[in-house]
């Protein structure tokens, strides 16, 4: 599904990503871990094509990034660490005029699965500048799967979540995962991301440092290998 | 530290050369003129200067639309470079102005389209300047300032049409001169002469003092490269 | 996967038009749906407007004889001034929350988001233009009601709107962005301005079309040279 070679990505003379390999196939759960700067947030950037890549070669579904980021976003859905939502407008408005944009088809009634597997469908018609922060961060996994994407990517979704929230939050992300779809996912939670991940890479240096897979590792090991790669 | 490349010395020195014997025709060779006197050797700088002004920021313009295409942060330099050349010389060319308006037109400053034009100019690009220093990123001070760079110099010959509507009094030297413009006058061949050769001694400057910049904008990233490695080591 | 390229081709031109005009309008709608609920810009830019046509009234000291020449500048200065409050304000909201993020993640050709906050824009600036011309007239009894004022305010209000949105795009990512837009802007839309206060004065004594003609082919003139650059360079302006 993902397939990044030799990425290359410098801010002015500063380089963040330095010949980076990465791969997904189809129905992964990939967790990018890494310290604050270490450019997980850049990678992912760089997947949704909002950012060019200084150099290397990015696929996603076959698709060359950024050439044909037109054809990717398509079968994209995002989740930052922001919502992404117009605080002015209700749930309903925000779906709505999201799904309009991907050109959804019969959009009253996937707006309101959306909702519902989001389990949000009480707060339909209230204003998203009124919700607390973990109603925001559901509403908006609620956009980024609005479209069907195949391949759903999430930049630190927990931040700014008190642990109620981040609990339900792993209840979603788990069950659309279980969906079939592909997700790759930026943490700086280490459990969080080993418990939901069937893979945890490890972003440092640039690079990815090592790829853990589901069971390899236990928790201890998992956390002691981690600060051994990115402490160095 | 490198040392200055040769033919950027060579530069130099035929640069000094050409001010100096610019200097001489512009104030013994060209011959005083009958109704204004002195004052009027002004002219030659004057639109030098205007000139360079033109010419740096249609080579911003050219350069941001190449850095748009290219990426290449390179054009950015060359694009950066040529405005801040480009304001200090609209700026002279400006001042000169005013300098000769005072004893011919017996005012500091007209509304007149050029002049105004000319300062609507100066502006843009203070503006662009302005522009830059407000972002942090360099690939994105890079991008709006092509883009910017671009839009100002479209605008150019749209606000002197603009202005030119209204009426002017501003002399028009070369090509179809209205006779009823207040300080025109007929240029005899040494002031030809001497006019060319200021057009050429300034578009020498301007190259000269472009090289410089962009050699200095290129200096002090490598700079900044070098301190980004020693921190990160 | 397949699946997902076969989705891809299956947009024909047909869809594709369709789809381009969808987004456009999805936009406006939901500009104005925002607006309905906040009535923060519309607010905002009418008070100010306001405050501008008072301060102006003191400072020139509109008596009869100083009206008739000065109307139309000082109606073209508020609406630019007004003007920029709401520009900056509109991409604000979508710098908000990360929202323009959203937009460009949408399948859609930068140029249709474009098009889409242009049309707000416009329609924002009309709607201030609309309540600000009668008030006018009624405060200082003068008569502004001439059908060919329509096209002189809509012809200035383009291009005011389209080079403001450009440069409002690029001003909201900048550290300096509360203070940058005025600063871009003026001296582009300074044609923009002279025309329109030239064409507008010449409405509004009752001159002969042919006496303002210059100033209508120059805003014409403006608008379109503007929306081609516009629309090359806007891209460039939302990429990362």
């Amino acid at each position: 599904m993902i397939e990044v070679r030799g990425l290359v990505k410098a801010f002015g003379v500063k380089p963040v990503l330095r010949g980076l390999d990465f791969q997904v196939a189809e129905g992964e759960f990939v967790a990018v871990v890494g310290p604050n700067g270490a450019g997980k947030t850049t990678l992912l950037r760089i997947l949704t094509s909002m950012a060019r890549p200084t150099m290397g070669e990015v696929r996603i579904a076959g698709l060359q990034l950024p050439r044909q980021s037109g054809a990717a976003r398509k079968i994209l859905g995002v989740v930052s660490h922001q919502p992404l939502l117009y605080g002015d407008l209700t749930a309903d408005q925000n779906l709505r005029f999201f799904g309009r944009m991907y050109g959804v088809s019969n959009l009253d009634d996937r707006i309101s699965e959306v909702l519902s597997i989001v389990r949000m469908s009480a707060r339909r018609y209230d204003l998203v500048r009124d919700y607390s922060r973990g109603m925001q961060q559901r509403l908006a996994i609620g956009r980024g799967i609005l479209h069907r994407p195949e391949l759903l990517l999430f930049d630190e979704p927990h931040t700014g979540l008190d642990p109620d929230a981040a609990d339900m939050l792993d209840d979603l992300l788990i069950r659309v995962a279980d969906e079939g779809r592909t997700v790759v996912m930026t943490s700086h939670d280490l459990t969080r991301a080993g418990e939901l991940a069937s893979r945890v890479d490890i972003l440092s240096g640039g690079k990815i440092a090592r790829s853990i897979k589901r069971g390899e590792l236990d928790r201890g090991e998992l956390n002691q290998l981690y600060y051994e790669v990115t402490r160095g | 530290m490198e040392a200055a490349p040769r033919n950027l010395k060579i530069l130099t020195g035929i640069t000094i050369g050409l001010f100096v014997l610019a200097l001489y025709m512009v104030f013994i060779y060209a011959p005083r003129e009958a109704v204004m006197g002195d004052v009027q050797r002004v002219f030659y700088f004057h639109v030098a200067s205007g000139w360079v002004g033109a010419v740096a920021f249609l080579v911003t313009a050219i350069a941001g639309g190449v850095y748009l295409a290219k990426r290449d942060r390179k054009w950015d330099r060359v694009a950066v470079a040529s405005v801040e050349i480009g304001v200090v010389f609209t700026f002279i060319n400006i001042a000169s102005g005013s300098i000769w308006a005072r004893p011919i037109w017996n005012t500091w400053w007209t509304w007149d389209p050029r002049l105004v034009t000319a300062t609507i100019m100066l502006l843009l690009y203070v503006a662009y300047l302005m522009l830059r220093q407000g972002i942090d990123d360099p690939d994105r001070r890079a991008r709006f300032g092509s883009v910017y760079g671009i839009v100002a110099f479209v605008s150019v010959p749209i606000t002197f049409v603009s202005i030119r509507i209204f009426r002017t009094i501003h002399p028009v030297i070369i090509g179809s001169g209205d006779p009823a413009a207040e300080g025109a006058f007929d240029m005899t061949p040494r002031m030809l002469q001497a006019f060319m050769f200021s057009l050429l001694t300034f578009t020498f400057i301007y190259a000269t003092l472009l090289w410089y910049r962009i050699r200095l904008g290129r200096l002090s990233e490598e700079v900044e490269e070098r301190k980004m490695e020693m921190m990160s080591v | 996967m397949a699946e997902g390229v076969g989705a891809v081709s299956r947009v024909g031109p047909r869809g594709a038009v369709g789809g381009y005009l969808r987004a456009v309008g999805a936009i406006v709608w939901k500009d104005i749906a925002a607006e309905l609920r906040s009535r923060e810009l519309l607010g905002s830019m009418l008070v100010f407007a306001l405050l501008v046509i008072l301060i102006f009234n003191f400072a020139l000291e509109l008596d009869l004889r100083t009206r008739q020449t000065v109307t139309s500048g000082v109606l073209w200065v508020t609406f630019a001034f007004a003007g920029t409050l709401g520009l900056n304000r509109s991409m604000a909201i979508e710098k908000d929350r990360g929202c323009l993020d959203g937009l460009l993640l949408a399948p859609v050709d930068r140029s249709a988001i474009f098009f889409g906050k242009v049309l707000s824009n416009l329609l924002f600036m009309i709607i201030v233009e609309t309540i600000i011309l009668p008030l006018y007239s009624l405060l200082y009894n003068v008569n502004l009601f001439h059908p060919g004022l329509i096209a002189v305010i809509l012809l200035g209000s383009i291009g005011y709107v389209v080079v403001g949105t450009l440069l409002s795009a690029m001003a909201v990512q900048a550290r300096t962005r509360d203070i940058l837009l005025p600063i871009l802007l003026f001296p582009v839309v300074l044609p923009v301005l002279v025309a329109a206060v030239r064409a507008t004065t010449g409405v509004l004594q009752g001159l002969p079309l042919e006496d303002y003609q210059a100033w209508l082919n120059l805003l014409i003139a403006y608008d379109v040279i503007f929306l081609g650059v516009a629309i090359v360079s806007f891209d460039y302006v939302v990429e990362e």
